[in-house]
């Protein structure tokens, strides 16, 4: 069999092994965003283009060093951390380097693929999927009254964001109007709860640079919002609190004080942390000109939230499509100017002053009424009404064991949690389960930034840069 | 631990029991978290429940250098190779807790992305329940394996 010649006659199509080469421009390095499209595509309708061509979906191996996407991206742009060099490693010269998934700076387990040259990041390629949970293939098989159960475990360091997103989207689509008190209690939760992610991000942040008594600082001051949590919603996290329909119960009493104790507290921790850390040689040398991001690669790789701000870009969800009556209270966007590490530290801080500000209006200014929506089709009955009456009864129990159906429709809507732009993209085909949902959630976005940042810097930022990111790797895979 | 008292100055004990109270008293962890319990193990060993009463607050980041894992959180059919590698690296003698509904059983999620239990992959001695369990929770794991190797024999 030998002689024989490996030819194809007629009118068949010799099979190509090889991929086909997408086009290499800024917008196609996200191509991993892509990718998460792929799975949006829904059977029956039109095919993308794009999609009909090989997708790499081996992620084990890097690319061919004239193709990697991140570093054409990253050519041109030289910042101050950059090492860049005329000529060239050859490859045997350089060095494959795997951190993680199991490594105490990945912050989870995220893992990365390193191309060294001497000390030198070359090229760097994030691994992900090591905590795929199959999140979103579990909402379809809970009706929409568990699905907040299944949601606030995605991000674990602000469930409440996740909560609220998953709740607003089923309310758009049910057409459902959450009173004032159930509003204003909402942003109560979900500021005092982007404070908490802040602080775990300051912790770890400090640690990953060496000043590990933040650790213990930042999660000192998280506690005293986790105790009121716990005494709000009976759980420190994964609270199941915020609702379709409102929220699950009112607030307990003596909350203001409560409030009061955490402002004062936290405000002070804060105090502390700007004290020890904006002077102090080490932490500017570590930070200041490390892992650099720029506005438009920003928007290329759809890099969101206060990592975006640092960059320069004032955008917040927060204000550009307001939710929960969020507009009502008195806050800035802050923003920085060079897109490093140093200044997204700056932009978390500022953010956790706003935020606090944010829960002294909500304290003073907090409606009184009812904290769900009337609606007896999405609302379970007040107790009380149980005892008495057998209709009551049976409509708690329907609605805790059948749930409610929701109209045929589609809808995305999108917060801003502490990470970035937090969608959540349901589709529902008239009955109690989501047909589809889907979470487009900010960390995942941000770990696809990381080559962006690091490519041609020192070894030693990768910790840096990661911990400024702030990736959460729940909210990453899924 | 077991002893009798003898003449002042003298303690008499057995040598397994003092060899199970060296083991329980510096009991190193690795730093393995995964999920949501991962947050919850960081919680419990920072200020307000403060680990290194129970000699424990030395996380290893290497697997080399541990004695306990704590498996923190769900563990998924990708990450389980990864899981029996660092449970094998670590030496001898060595223990597991299983941190959390979702490592020990799936918790919630019964779907074809998680394992059903990290005891289908390494032996696992303490189970601590809640989602996540609290800082509490966890101290109280902590104890009973320290019970655990205190009432043991030395087999390893």
């Amino acid at each position: 069999m030998s002689d024989t010649p490996n030819v194809v006659t007629g009118d068949l199509e010799a099979p190509t092994t090889e991929a086909p080469q997408e086009p290499r421009d800024a917008a196609s390095a996200a191509a991993d965003a892509r990718r998460e499209v792929h799975d949006m595509w829904v059977a029956g309708t039109e095919e993308p283009e794009w999609m009909r061509s090989y997708t790499n979906e081996g992620a084990q191996e890097m690319l061919e060093a004239d193709q990697d996407p991140a570093r054409e991206l990253h050519r041109g742009t030289v910042v101050e951390d950059d090492f860049m060099e005329d000529e060239p490693a050859d490859d045997d010269e350089l060095q494959i380097l795997n951190m993680g998934p199991q490594h105490p700076s990945t912050h989870g387990v995220l893992r990365l693929h390193l191309e060294l040259d001497g000390e030198t990041i070359r090229r760097v390629k994030p691994i992900i999927g090591y905590l795929h949970t199959g999140m979103e293939k579990t909402a379809e098989t809970l009706t929409y009254m568990q699905g907040s159960t299944n949601v606030t475990r995605m991000d674990y360091l602000s469930p409440m964001h996740m909560e609220l997103a998953f709740s607003l989207a089923v309310e758009s689509l049910l057409g459902v109007e959450i009173p004032e008190r159930g509003q204003a209690i909402r942003v109560l939760l979900t500021e005092l709860n982007r404070v908490s992610s802040h602080l775990v991000w300051a912790a770890t942040q400090g640690t990953d640079l060496g000043a590990v008594s933040m650790l213990i600082y930042g999660l000192r001051d998280r506690e005293y919002i986790l105790e009121f949590f716990e005494k709000t919603t009976g759980l420190r996290m994964n609270h199941n609190f915020i609702r379709p329909g409102g929220v699950a119960a009112d607030l307990p009493d003596g909350w203001e004080e409560d409030v009061e104790q955490i402002i004062e507290k936290v405000s002070q921790g804060v105090s502390e942390y700007e004290e020890l850390l904006n002077g102090n040689p080490i932490f500017q040398d570590r930070t200041i000109g490390v892992g650099v991001i720029t506005p438009e690669e920003c928007k290329a790789l759809g890099v969101s939230g206060p990592m975006a701000r640092a960059s320069g870009i004032k955008w917040d969800i927060r204000k550009a499509f307001p939710y929960s009556g969020i507009d009502k209270y008195d806050f800035e966007v802050p923003t920085g100017k060079h897109g490093d590490v140093w200044d997204r530290y700056q932009v978390r801080i500022a953010e956790i002053w706003q935020s606090l500000g944010i829960v002294r209006q909500v304290l003073e200014t907090m409606p009184a009424g009812d904290y769900r929506t009337p609606d007896r089709k999405v609302t379970p009955p007040p107790r009380k009404r149980i005892d008495e009456s057998m209709e009551a009864l049976i409509h708690h129990f329907k609605l805790f064991t059948s749930g409610y159906k929701v109209p045929v429709g589609e809808t995305y809507r999108a917060i801003e949690s502490p990470r970035g732009e937090l969608g959540m993209y349901i589709v529902s085909d008239g009955r109690e389960r989501p047909w589809r949902m889907h979470a487009r959630t900010p960390s995942f976005n941000h770990v696809q930034a990381l080559p962006t940042m690091m490519t041609d810097s020192l070894v030693a930022d990768i910790v840096a840069t990661i911990a400024s990111a702030d990736p959460v790797l729940g909210d990453v895979d899924r | 631990m077991a002893h009798q008292s003898g003449p002042s100055g003298f303690l008499l004990t057995t040598y397994e029991s003092a060899i199970n109270w060296t083991r329980t008293r510096s009991m190193w962890a690795a730093t393995f978290g995964l999920a949501c319990c991962a947050i919850e193990m960081m919680a419990t060993g920072a200020a307000h429940n403060d680990l290194a009463r129970f000699g424990m607050e030395v996380f290893r980041a290497s697997p080399r250098q541990a004695d306990l894992m704590i498996v923190a959180g769900r563990v998924s059919q990708k990450m389980a190779p990864v899981l029996r590698q660092v449970y094998d690296q670590m030496s001898e003698p060595k223990w597991v807790i299983s941190m959390g509904a979702c490592a020990s059983t799936g918790g919630m999620f019964n779907n074809y992305a998680l394992v059903q239990g990290v005891d289908q992959v390494v032996p696992v001695d303490v189970y601590v329940p809640g989602c996540p369990p609290g800082p509490q929770s966890l101290l109280h794991g902590i104890l009973m394996l320290q019970d655990k190797v205190m009432a043991g024999e030395i087999t390893r």
